[in-house]
């Protein structure tokens, strides 16, 4: 009786630190240059950049998190973490389960990349990663799709000949295709797909929502997220 | 070693390889192998724990015991693993926030099932938001824990189960000849033989444990499996140490990982069977003791 006692002070006594707004930031870590894992083992890329100046913009205290690809949103309804920063494009299909922010990353093209530029990208096998709006893109086009649970293994797949072709964020595939040596190659037309990148919330975080928005206006309008844009991708990136 | 490797892109050779196989990501690598083996120690026993129970209460006299460990063991054995990793651990989880937040926040009066939406008050966090990510990483593997041991569980239940039947019915008439009450000649007489009929069985479900650990990322925890893939993925310049796809590298290592963890686990199963062998009815045990007699 004694020690459940105490152990029920400790616990009202913690319950104290849980007034401060701590955010619960969650990322993938494997889609360079938006995010990954550096290597100091930490997150790293635009989105860390992007996250810690939201927070610091808003003065919350934020920790980062990864999550599988594949149950990013299920743990995010379930309230593991608050928000979702990982490169993920605002569709439709999404915006029914969880709301998003404004966009942060402009609507940016898709492309294909594969081994020569004349591959058949209408009846080929395409490889793009599961739970994408490019699998979904894929699916509709009546090529044959290859799904993986990393964005790296779609890569590996076409550099392998398991795949023709590969269709991802063009920002992703850019250094990958630059530092080939001229073995991976842009095939086709890029592709506009979704609706931009933005923070993924809980429908019912609206105070959150409106705290985010706030924060990216901030930024928009001072033109720090257009630096940061070109920073992280290129000067030739769309920028706001 | 951390002068040398201030700025990795100059180096070559082995000093490269030496800076590159010591950042932090690697040692985040190396941790992870003590998490799964942490992960193997503390599930092992809570398994056989849970399947013990199981086993005893299959076979009980009392028919709802009965009836509860044979759909305990039916149930579990039927469902997928990862159908048990990504929908019963998030359930549990919000089965445990949602009891403290009934304890914790009485007077909230928003929904807590808001649409798909799971929202329970910040004091019922489990852990808390504000905790430390140590916090967070020990609960997943505490439910990682858990969740395995009701699984492998549930496969131990079965092969106990079956152990105790094998167990030769005069030993326990013996045993009552003697004057043993049904709890005697259980704890003394059927246990302490059993276990040599459940060994094959719980062997096989330890390999199949040590080889199960990649679905703990699933619950956030990051185990061997998940960093040979994520170091081993092509990496461009915007990582201190680019290099092409390596992954074939690093399954190379964890296939020699495995391979001793078997080689380890056979040597000490042999030697858990010689040991349980010795003095009991069985061939194993007869020509141990003709082996000793001559």
């Amino acid at each position: 009786m004694k020690t459940f006692l105490l152990a029920t002070a400790a616990l009202s006594l913690s319950t104290g630190f849980a007034l401060a707004d701590t955010i619960r930031l969650a990322t993938e870590g494997a889609y360079p240059p938006y995010n990954f894992i550096n290597d100091s083992g930490e997150v790293d890329g635009f989105e860390r950049e992007l996250g810690d100046k939201i927070c610091e913009i808003e003065e919350l205290t934020c920790e980062w998190v990864t999550n599988d690809w594949d149950s990013i949103i299920p743990n995010l309804v379930s309230g593991n973490y608050d928000a979702i920063i990982a490169g993920m494009s605002i569709t439709d299909e999404r915006d029914k389960v969880i709301d998003f922010t404004q966009a942060y990353i402009p609507p940016a093209p898709s492309a294909y990349v594969a081994l020569s530029a004349d591959v058949d990208l209408k009846n080929g096998v395409i490889a793009a990663q599961t739970a994408t709006i490019q699998a979904g893109y894929v699916a509709e086009t009546g090529a044959t799709l290859l799904e993986f649970a990393t964005p790296d293994e779609t890569l590996a797949a076409v550099r392998n000949g398991e795949a023709d072709a590969v269709l991802a964020d063009k920002d992703y595939l850019a250094p990958f295709v630059k530092e080939s040596d001229g073995a991976l190659v842009f095939a086709g037309e890029d592709i506009a797909l979704g609706g931009g990148i933005g923070l993924g919330l809980r429908e019912s975080d609206t105070e959150l929502k409106a705290t985010f928005n706030d924060a990216i206006d901030k930024m928009k309008a001072d033109g720090s997220l257009n630096t940061m844009i070109k920073k992280w991708f290129g000067d030739d990136a769309v920028t706001w | 070693m951390s002068t040398t490797c201030a700025d990795p892109k100059t180096l070559e050779g082995l000093v490269w390889l030496g800076c590159y196989l010591t950042n932090g990501k690697h040692l985040l690598f190396y941790r992870s192998i003590g998490t799964v083996l942490l992960l193997l120690a503390i599930a092992a026993p809570v398994s056989l724990a849970m399947g013990f129970g199981g086993a005893m209460a299959a076979r009980a006299r009392f028919w709802p015991a009965r009836i509860l460990g044979r759909a305990y063991i039916a149930m579990v054995r039927g469902v997928p693993d990862i159908v048990f990793f990504l929908f019963f651990v998030i359930a549990l989880d919000q089965a445990l926030e949602f009891v403290r937040h009934k304890i914790k926040c009485p007077d909230w009066t928003d929904p807590v099932f808001r649409g798909s939406d799971f929202v329970v008050c910040p004091e019922a966090k489990l852990p808390l938001s504000s905790s430390p990510q140590i916090w967070h990483e020990i609960y997943g593997f505490s439910l990682a824990v858990f969740t395995f041991g009701i699984v492998f569980g549930a496969f131990a239940a079965n092969v106990l189960y079956g152990a105790m039947r094998a167990v030769p019915q005069a030993q326990i008439e013996t045993a009552e000849a003697y004057g043993m009450t049904h709890r005697q000649s259980f704890w003394r007489i059927l246990v302490p033989q059993m276990w040599l009929y459940a060994l094959p069985g719980l062997s096989n479900l330890w390999m199949i444990l040590v080889k199960a650990t990649p679905l703990l990322f699933l619950l956030g925890v990051e185990d061997i499996v998940y960093w040979a893939r994520e170091l081993g993925g092509a990496k461009t310049q915007a990582f201190d140490y680019p290099h092409p796809d390596w992954r074939v590298w690093y399954f190379l290592a964890l296939l020699v990982f495995y391979l001793l963890m078997t080689y380890v686990s056979q040597k000490v199963l042999g030697r858990l069977t010689a040991r349980l062998t010795r003095g009991q009815a069985t061939l194993g045990g007869e020509a141990m003791r003709k082996g000793a007699a001559a």
